[in-house]
């Protein structure tokens, strides 16, 4: 499976949970790692860990609670416990034991979400994780990190480990176009500026980073010069960059493959309005459930396309 | 680290006594708190503390070897508190600051506010979790450490602790105990006219742990379950404690039902300080 994204020249990529299972299992011989699985290993890809760290792997069975208080537990020796499940099970499932047993402790508990957002198509709505980052976000202490492509999970799930405290990684299911095809510079809380321009900005991430740049190809063509940001970090937010954005461009759109409540959406807006009120447009799933289909058909029933994006911006740029 | 502390059986009375006067004046004096759920517990935490069982050291609380004692009740931070308080995890005097702002004895236990503290708990049913992940990493680190976590009767009612019994009988996690604080009351009423937990020892040798039925408030009881616990190889075990929601304060005992949640009132304060002999 991969996405039909019209225009983008750039390769098809690894999906980022591979990215993200292939790194950990790279990075397993610092002996502190230790991985719980809600028995979903070999669709969160922590199977490659599970093969050459099987001492330092546990599949907790598909009871996610239980598995984010053994992570708390482990953390608590001095571990560094990856819980990884599909997303909406492990943040909407466990939520109340990564409140308390992680969150409200501080413990240095990593948190990877696999297979979010509506983009993972045929298995429909249930499975899809489409609350998760506002969830991550509503707690204090939490690094939230959506990558956007493969080489970004890679340096995002080594920065997820070398970071002291809880963090909640999201990835996707389907493979993804390529945005860093020389690798990623991926430091918690600071924000990529993929491409320069002074119109609009266009703030994104996941696999709407790919789009963004999509949409900016397709503006700059109409004489619109926009600025890609790939907001990796949703939780520290990168005050800094929006609050350039927002005084150097005409307005800002944001993209994320989220409910529009409490994502990076939201958080971005908060920004705008206490440092720069600017224009705002917002592209996300909206305040309403998906269904299943391909993943492609999806994105475009719910609008979350590069044209969807480029509208957005023309919209902003209107007024 | 030192050895753990063996005390004969008139000095753990003595103790458990002690603990049970720092229950009540606390609440009371915080005019707050679960004293009755606190009460149950006592004969269980003043022999983990005092009667050999735990190995600790409380002037290195976070010694990787330690033993762990986790209280997924966390209601019964009183209880707990006063146990810690009396091994020198902290001055005495400061329990009676509990609740109040400034203290690091909150209403439930904040592991990152106070020493000896193993988790935060007080969203029921999660220390059973944690501590199998502390008894987790004993293995991949290869420590003879041992794990204990008390959880009550209601608590058991969450879906969670079932999860937790699952995994640790199923792993065979033998240095990892389980104890249920069985005073048969929850906040409104009796657990056995809310949600019957009967018969919970066969439940959990159906989850595959190792289980022993025990009066909790017989000290001797209490101490030959813990030995038991210690010498159970290759099963994680379960001690079922039948205890009294309130023991030791008449006014309590008398309606187990009616008084969770509630410290008790100033003027009854003296009567039950003096039933539980605290001048000692």
């Amino acid at each position: 499976m991969s996405f039909n994204i019209k225009r983008l020249k750039l390769e098809e990529g690894a999906a980022t949970r591979e990215a993200f299972g292939e790194t950990l299992a790279e990075l397993g011989s610092d002996e502190r790692i230790c991985v719980v699985d809600g028995d979903v290993n070999n669709s969160t890809f922590t199977n490659h860990f599970k093969d050459r760290y099987p001492d330092r792997f546990f599949n907790a069975g598909i009871a996610e609670s239980n598995m984010v208080g053994i992570a708390a537990g482990l953390a608590g020796c001095g571990k560094i416990p990856v819980a990884s499940s599909f997303s909406t099970f492990l943040m909407s499932n466990a939520f109340d034991q990564i409140r308390m047993s992680v969150a409200f402790p501080n413990q240095n508990v990593k948190l990877v979400g696999t297979h979010a957002g509506i983009s993972i198509g045929e298995d429909g709505p249930s499975q899809m994780a489409v609350e998760d980052v506002a969830l991550a976000c509503s707690l204090p202490g939490f690094a939230v990190l959506v990558p956007a492509d493969g080489p970004s999970a890679a340096a995002a799930t080594k920065a997820m480990i070398e970071h002291e405290g809880p963090v909640f990684m999201r990835c996707g299911r389907p493979k993804v176009p390529v945005v860093y095809p020389n690798g990623a510079d991926f430091h918690i809380g600071k924000a990529n500026t993929l491409r320069e321009g002074d119109d609009v900005a266009l703030i994104a991430n996941g696999i709407m980073v790919a789009m963004a740049l999509d949409a900016a190809e397709a503006l700059a063509s109409e004489g619109v010069q926009a600025r890609v940001i790939d907001m990796h970090t949703v939780k520290p937010i990168d005050v800094e960059t929006i609050e350039r954005a927002a005084n150097e461009t005409r307005g800002i759109v944001v993209a994320e493959e989220h409910l529009a409540y409490g994502g990076l959406g939201a958080t971005v807006a908060m920004v705008v309005a206490e440092r720069k009120p600017t224009r705002l447009g917002f592209v996300n799933v909206g305040d309403t459930y998906a269904t299943s289909g391909q993943p492609d058909e999806i994105l475009e029933r719910y609008g979350l396309t590069p044209d969807a994006i480029a509208d957005a911006a023309r919209r902003v740029l209107k007024d | 680290m030192p050895s753990a502390r063996s005390e004969d059986r008139t000095e753990l009375e003595a103790i458990a006594r002690r603990l049970r006067s720092h229950i009540v004046t606390a609440t009371t004096k915080a005019g707050s708190g679960h004293p009755s759920t606190s009460l149950s517990m006592v004969e269980i935490i003043a022999t983990l503390y005092f009667g050999g069982v735990l190995r600790y050291d409380p002037a290195n609380p976070h010694d990787p070897d330690r033993d762990r004692f986790i209280l997924s009740k966390g209601h019964g931070a009183p209880g707990l508190y006063a146990v810690l308080a009396e091994a020198g995890f902290f001055p005495v005097a400061d329990l009676m600051t509990l609740r109040e702002m400034g203290s690091p004895l909150e209403g439930h236990p904040n592991m990152c506010r106070l020493p000896g503290v193993e988790a935060s708990t007080g969203s029921l049913g999660q220390g059973y979790s944690i501590g199998i992940g502390h008894a987790l990493a004993a293995k991949v680190d290869g420590r003879d450490y041992r794990v204990y976590v008390m959880v009550g009767d209601g608590e058991s009612e969450q879906g969670q602790v079932w999860e937790a019994a699952m995994y640790a009988g199923n792993h065979g996690l033998d240095n990892l105990t389980l104890i249920i604080d069985r005073n048969n009351n929850q906040q409104t009423g009796r657990v056995n006219d809310i949600q019957p937990l009967d018969p919970l020892d066969t439940k959990l040798e159906a989850f595959g742990l190792a289980v022993r039925t025990i009066d909790g408030h017989s000290l001797d009881e209490v101490a030959s379950a813990f030995e038991w616990a210690r010498s159970t190889t290759g099963q994680a075990q379960a001690i079922v404690a039948n205890t009294i929601k309130g023991k030791g304060v008449s006014l309590l005992e008398a309606a187990q039902d009616k008084w969770h949640g509630k410290p008790i009132p100033k003027d009854e304060e003296a009567k039950a300080l003096a039933e539980i002999g605290a001048s000692l």
